[in-house]
């Protein structure tokens, strides 16, 4: 049985230290949620706040219609994940695994079959009588997960599962993580501060900062539409330009010093003159011949990385900007080498000059309709 | 709703423990104080401190005290950091001997050593004697401060090899392969890494053993002679042969209390500058001993325990010949232990073990819980708990004793004379021991551990009994040797306490020899030690089959 989540006004504090403040979240039934962001953005004491491992200040908490915020953290029935896995040393892995099914009323017989179910879901049932010390990570990862689950929670909280693992791990046990998840379908918060992890398993990600949520969304929509400058630059790499919104003839034209592009995707409301800041992702860039119009740049350095070829370069002012072009089978252009940029105006961001919010159709922060 | 805090079992655990502590730790440290500076008509004065300073022949005490007690912690940390090293980094043969030998040593009470070296290099000694008489050598005296130097250290030692054991076992063995892979190898790296990273333990190993031989009055009393210490002095005072003079004695206990305290601080304050926490978690691969330095290995390990060891046996041995009060005649029979046998001897095995058992189930249960609230719910008053439970860490035994006479030998808490009042002195003795050791592990204990079992629907406090306890069991139970060894073994503050009811094996030992009945006190001196080696060889067998590795 999955349950929705309701967060509203969530206030956190440390003595007089605000770390959340007015904080509201809506995660749906059987929903992958994923809180990212960087360290000490507030993400894993939300959690913990959930959890009920810290004290909530103020503001409500509920599990569908049930208000959780004074509920012992014992019986919130929630399976969580630690980020070292917390596997009782002393306890073999059948004996941690059924370590939960034991405070509820179940006969043996009960409690041994779905450890049973779970171990093997896990793919550690050949581990069973294993002692912790003698299980790698990513086998701990499985009886951490395998604990968690038996009990059969509302929810499943996990605080970066993944990073004490290696990278293949990290990728080989983020799948494991979404089909069990699909599978089971319970709703899940999951924390962690890798873009791409969250990317590969969300069905939303909300991302913070400073306590703050900054956008709430799907992984494409964060990505292609990124509610403000710090979401474009925290999701995937991104090139920060100053520019200028201009009206020619009621139409708006984003002017790059040398690059003029009609941009007929600007939001009603910030059809006007103004300041702006761009948000130009590396395969927005494209490189053409010095002598077709274009942002002028000069080649520092290429990298060919197979299906990419990766150029850094640096523009007439000096600013330094990076840019991704499919490999060619002709050579990788030589350092050095004048050539002018154009851009994908389709897919580029436009902001306010302070950052604070995209100017372009097609933001969609905690909107409905995904 | 903001800011509220809930009364929780631990809450009330908090208040129990408070009124606890202030009733045997704060009243009778009160008490002493008050005593300090009353005259007998019970008028405020600080006579006993002028008197006391004004003239060497007390003061001269605490120099002498204080140049021994040094003298003891640098020679045990000379000894103990080698051997210990070689039992954690070499696969040494019958390594297990050389440690159940060791402890055994430290588990002696504090005069047997003393008693036996003066029967094997004093004045008569065997080793004296036999000496001159065929080889013509004069060892000299081994009575005053060497002697003492030489039984302590050899008694002492093993409680550094313990800690350091446990220190040198934390180590990861990357840390070792990484500075090998830096080219520091060898000596250099046991001083530049591995005992740079025990440096906490080194220093609380110091502190422990400085307290004991600084507080120690067994030794001295016995093979101190003209050497007065400090500890000797109080209990001269308190019960002397110029008569008790309460209130001196009790400002004597203060002068030591402050003088402990102040090393105390100096320990922390030192230990302040080694701030860092280390988990092995590759476990270090011990090598095998080879060539020159192997043997020389085999010959330091085996030869340090030997030497150490050789009184005990000598003891057991002696405990079988025939005696007269305090002269041994040739030939072997029971007839020393018939003799104990109608002296209390069943009563003071009886009050031994009772004693012993008693006191450590409730050290064992107030230090875990005490750790607990310290350690997961810190706060003031868990601080405040934390503090008072240290007090006695820096009270010599026989002031302890002092204290609690003072305290309890009126109304309206009249103890004095009951077991009660021993295992009061037992526990608040040494608690701080055994509560050092569950703060450390549990500190090593990751919350998330807790929290799992919680969210896995177990409630706190049977998280505690089924996920906490246990994984504390390894740190607490190495702390818990330490303490049945000394409560055994116990003698400055029962010496004080006890009487004919509440007589220990110690006790029946120390007052044999201190009437010259040198055979009896063998038999006394050997049933203890056989009892404490049963009781270690227990406590192995069974924490093996339990062997938890965190």
């Amino acid at each position: 049985m999955s349950v929705e989540i309701k967060i509203r006004h969530a206030l956190k504090k440390y003595g007089e230290n605000v770390i959340i403040s007015h904080l509201n979240l809506d995660v749906k039934e059987g929903e992958f949620f994923t809180l990212l962001g960087p360290s000490g953005c507030g993400k894993t004491t939300l959690l913990r706040m959930i959890a009920g491992f810290n004290t909530i200040e103020g503001g409500d908490f509920f599990f569908n219609d049930t208000r959780i915020n004074d509920l012992d953290p014992a019986k919130r029935n929630i399976g969580m994940v630690f980020q070292n896995y917390a596997i009782f040393p002393h306890l073999s892995v059948r004996k941690n695994v059924e370590f939960g099914l034991r405070n509820q009323r179940l006969s043996q017989d009960e409690i041994t079959k779905r450890a049973d179910e779970f171990l093997s879901l896990m793919q550690i049932d050949q581990l069973a009588d294993r002692m912790p010390d003698r299980l790698s990570g990513g086998q701990q990862q499985r009886v951490a997960l395998a604990r968690a689950l038996c009990i059969k929670p509302h929810v499943l909280l996990m605080d970066e599962p993944l990073s004490n693992l290696d990278a293949k791990l990290r990728v080989e046990m983020r799948t494991v993580i979404k089909e069990i998840q699909n599978n089971i379908g319970i709703t899940t918060i999951y924390v962690t501060h890798d873009q791409e992890e969250a990317m590969a398993v969300s069905d939303r990600i909300a991302v913070m900062k400073g306590g703050v949520i900054q956008h709430i969304g799907t992984p494409k929509n964060i990505y292609q539409r990124p509610a403000n400058l710090f979401v474009s630059s925290f999701i995937g790499r991104s090139n920060t330009l100053e520019g200028a919104l201009v009206m020619e003839n009621e139409v708006p034209h984003l002017s790059l010093g040398q690059l003029d592009v009609a941009m007929d995707n600007v939001q009603e409301k910030y059809r006007k003159n103004q300041k702006v800041m761009v948000s130009i992702r590396p395969e927005e860039l494209l490189m053409r011949r010095e002598t077709e119009s274009g942002l002028k740049a000069i080649v520092d350095d290429g990298v060919f990385l197979g299906l990419n070829t990766h150029y850094f370069l640096h523009l007439a002012s000096g600013m330094e900007v990076e840019s991704i072009q499919e490999s060619t089978i002709e050579h990788t252009i030589a350092k050095g080498t004048e050539i002018s940029l154009g851009i994908n105006s389709e897919k580029i961001n436009v902001f306010t000059a302070d950052g604070s919010a995209n100017i372009l159709d097609g933001v969609c922060n905690d909107c409905t309709d995904v | 709703m903001e800011g509220h805090k809930k009364l929780d079992v631990w809450s009330l655990i908090t208040i129990l423990f408070l009124a606890l502590f202030c009733l045997i730790l704060v009243y009778p440290l009160f008490e002493i104080l008050r005593q300090s500076v009353l005259d007998e008509s019970g008028h405020f004065t600080i006579a006993q401190f002028v008197r006391f300073f004004s003239q060497s022949y007390y003061s001269k005490t605490i120099v002498n005290s204080f140049k021994v007690t040094i003298a003891i912690t640098v020679v045990t940390l000379l000894i103990g950091v080698p051997i210990s090293y070689f039992y954690s980094f070499y696969q040494l043969r019958g390594s297990k001997v050389i440690f159940v030998l060791s402890v055994l040593c430290c588990m002696s009470a504090p005069f047997i050593g003393a008693y036996s070296w003066i029967l094997l290099l004093g004045r008569s000694g065997v080793i004296t004697q036999f000496l001159s008489r065929y080889l013509g050598i004069k060892i000299g005296s081994i009575y005053g401060f060497g002697g003492i130097l030489l039984v302590q250290s050899l008694k002492l030692f093993p409680l550094v090899f313990i800690y350091m054991n446990g220190a040198f076992k934390n180590i990861d063995n990357t840390l070792i392969e990484a500075s090998a892979n830096l080219g520091c190898v060898g000596l250099k790296r046991f001083f530049r890494v591995i005992l740079k990273l025990s440096m906490p333990t080194v220093l609380a190993a110091s502190l422990l053993v400085f307290m004991r031989a600084f507080a120690d009055f067994g030794t001295p009393l016995l093979i101190g002679e003209g050497y007065r210490t400090f500890p000797v002095e109080i209990y001269n005072q308190y019960l002397g042969e110029n008569g008790t003079d309460h209130n001196f004695a009790a400002a004597i206990s203060v002068i030591a209390i402050v003088l402990t305290a102040l090393v105390f601080f100096i320990q922390k304050w030192a230990t302040s500058r080694y701030k860092f926490s280390i988990n092995a978690l590759h476990p270090v691969q011990k090598k095998t001993p080879r060539g020159l330095s192997g043997f020389l290995m085999y010959l330091y390990c085996y030869g340090l325990v030997a030497i150490s060891f050789i009184p005990q046996v000598y003891i057991v041995y002696l405990s079988f010949r025939n005696c007269d009060q305090a002269v041994f005649k040739p030939g072997f029979s029971l007839a020393n232990y018939q003799l104990a046998a109608t002296k209390l001897l069943s009563r003071s095995i009886r009050n031994t073990l009772v004693l012993g058992v008693g006191s450590l189930a409730i050290i064992i249960l107030f230090s875990v819980l005490i750790a607990y609230l310290v350690v997961r719910r810190p706060g003031f008053w868990n601080h405040l708990i934390d503090t008072l439970s240290m007090l006695p860490y820096i009270m010599p035994g026989s002031v302890i004793g002092i204290a609690l006479v003072l305290a309890f030998g009126k109304q309206p808490f009249v103890l004095t004379g009951t077991m009660l009042i021993m295992i009061i002195s037992l526990v608040i003795r040494r608690m701080p021991y055994t509560i050092r050791s569950a703060n450390a592990t549990l500190m090593q204990i990751p919350m998330s551990i807790e929290e799992a079992s919680i969210s896995l629907g177990t409630s706190k406090l049977k998280t505690f009994a089924v996920v906490t306890v246990p994984m504390m069991a390894n740190g607490i139970i190495s702390g818990a040797i330490l303490s049945w060894v000394s409560i055994v073994t116990e003698l400055s503050s029962s010496i004080i306490l006890y009487n004919n009811r509440t007589i220990t094996l110690t006790m029946s030992a120390y007052v044999a020899i201190s009437r010259g009945n040198y055979g009896l006190a063998c038999a006394f001196s050997a049933i203890l030690t056989v009892l404490t080696s049963i009781s270690l060889v227990v406590y192995l067998t069974l924490s093996k089959s339990e062997d938890i590795s965190l």
